[in-house]
């Protein structure tokens, strides 16, 4: 079973409905009780990385998926929430993240060529930089997955799993062991994405 | 790089699809639900659902209907018509829509693009502006094209996009219904006074027109269509392959 975990930022909506898409029971829940029963995580995320990373912690939820992740539970961030399984974040600021993976989340403005418009909106092709990535079991190089941001990972080492090109390279996916992120979202990209999520699913550890 | 993208509008009327839908193979051709679904798997890159209902029972069935369109569909999803104030950006959001498309309640109420951008962010807020040429000048058009507001549409659009609207859907009043392609150079005009992605809608007649649309305006993100897709005049797929033969980044 999957848990999606709540924390009051963004809608939890698509999430939920492609899970049930691809048969598999996920819940959502802000209760570590209640997410502590899953066998998967997913932390979700949309808007500003200061914001919501206020409110994980606020919740109590921010040292839960530490512990969770550190235990070995499978854990996938999407979007903010992959972003927020990094050191740092400079979104308007300095942030902490949950640092369960090396590298920092930076702004793209000044960094892309000018006639590239930011966010980076759309549908973009995955190269992949770990041919053995559980998650890209059900797709191929180049399939496209959407894409929503104007900030992203840098510095992520080798858990570097795929990249996206867009003026420059972007990290679009990491995995390291038990924790998985994807900057895209897999419940908006079609099939490709339905396919990810199934990956998740049965990764075996 | 980003693909081009091709999304197909449904009108939506007291929860019927309408503007004449001829499918074969769907077994009631003008359900949202069943046209969604077909458009999602058939390659589409993104969904327009417009609610061009008049009362609030329409209204209400619209909501529970994007519902279950937004629980079968997993693509992006932007909804429009009726969009007023922030509570009607919440109610659609909360339906699993993924942008927020607006355009006579941005006329009504120029606050409504910056407080919606505040609250839920730039991407989230689209513009949609009905535009058509008054003695050779650009002028924005209300309640869906009937009333000359007398703005001039770039400047309006500049503003918007200043005020948080993350993309521009740009209707030519003058092409729509014609068939005779897109209005390249109103699009040219709107996508070199801002910086956000810009939709082309209104006059696409065949799978050319999106050919010389994108090979025109590079700078155009993508083509938006209702009819010829609904009658499957242009098939998704064979469009596709046509802007790949003809090197336009697409996706598959």
């Amino acid at each position: 079973m999957i848990g999606i975990i709540d924390y009051g930022v963004g809608n939890l909506f698509s999430l939920r409905s492609s899970f049930k898409a691809i048969g598999e029971e996920a819940f959502v829940s802000g209760d570590p009780k209640e997410l502590s029963k899953a066998d998967r995580l997913i932390l979700p995320g949309v808007g500003a990385f200061g914001d919501a990373a206020a409110k994980l912690k606020e919740s109590g939820l921010d040292q839960f998926v530490i512990e969770q992740a550190k235990a070995g539970k499978p854990l996938m961030g999407i979007c903010l929430g992959m972003q927020m399984l990094f050191e740092k974040s400079y979104e308007y600021g300095e942030h902490e993240g949950l640092g369960l993976l090396p590298g920092a989340v930076v702004g793209m403005e000044g960094k892309l060529p000018a006639e590239l418009k930011i966010p980076h909106i759309g549908w973009n092709a995955l190269k992949f930089h770990q041919a053995d990535c559980p998650l890209f079991e059900g797709i191929q190089e180049g399939d496209h997955v959407y894409f929503v941001h104007s900030f992203y990972a840098e510095g992520v080492g080798d858990s570097l799993a795929a990249s996206t090109e867009y003026g420059k390279t972007l990290t679009a996916a990491v995995a390291k062991g038990n924790v998985f992120g994807c900057q895209f979202h897999p419940e908006k990209s079609g099939k490709v994405g339905l396919a990810i999520l199934k990956a998740f699913c049965e990764v075996k550890l | 790089m980003i693909t081009k993208r091709i999304i197909p509008c449904l009108d939506v009327k007291d929860g019927r699809v309408v503007k004449g839908v001829n499918f074969q193979g769907l077994s009631d051709v003008s359900s949202p639900i069943e046209l969604g679904k077909y458009y999602s798997e058939c390659g589409a890159d993104e969904l327009v659902f417009y609610d061009i209902t008049a009362s609030a029972e329409g209204r209400a069935l619209f909501t529970d209907i994007l519902k279950e369109v937004a629980s079968t569909i997993f693509i992006p999803l932007t909804v429009g018509g009726g969009i007023n104030t922030l509570e009607d950006f919440d109610r659609v959001l909360k339906c699993g829509a993924d942008k927020v498309s607006v355009n006579s309640g941005a006329i009504r109420n120029p606050a409504l693009i910056k407080e919606a951008a505040q609250k839920y962010g730039d991407q989230c807020v689209v513009l949609s502006a009905d535009v058509k040429r008054v003695d050779g000048v650009f002028r924005v058009f209300a309640k869906g094209g009937r009333e000359n507001t007398g703005m001039e549409a770039i400047e309006w659009i500049k503003r918007c996009v200043a005020d948080g609207a993350g993309e521009v859907v740009l209707n030519s009043i003058d092409t729509d219904g014609v068939k005779g392609g897109f209005d390249l150079p109103m699009l040219e005009a709107v996508s070199n006074a801002v910086n956000v992605p810009v939709i082309a809608s209104g006059g696409a007649g065949c799978a050319e027109d999106f050919v010389k649309l994108f090979k025109a305006l590079p700078k155009v993100d993508a083509g938006l269509a209702a009819s010829i897709f609904h009658f499957g005049e242009v098939k998704i797929a064979d469009l596709k392959q046509l802007l790949k033969e003809n090197e336009i980044n697409v996706r598959f």
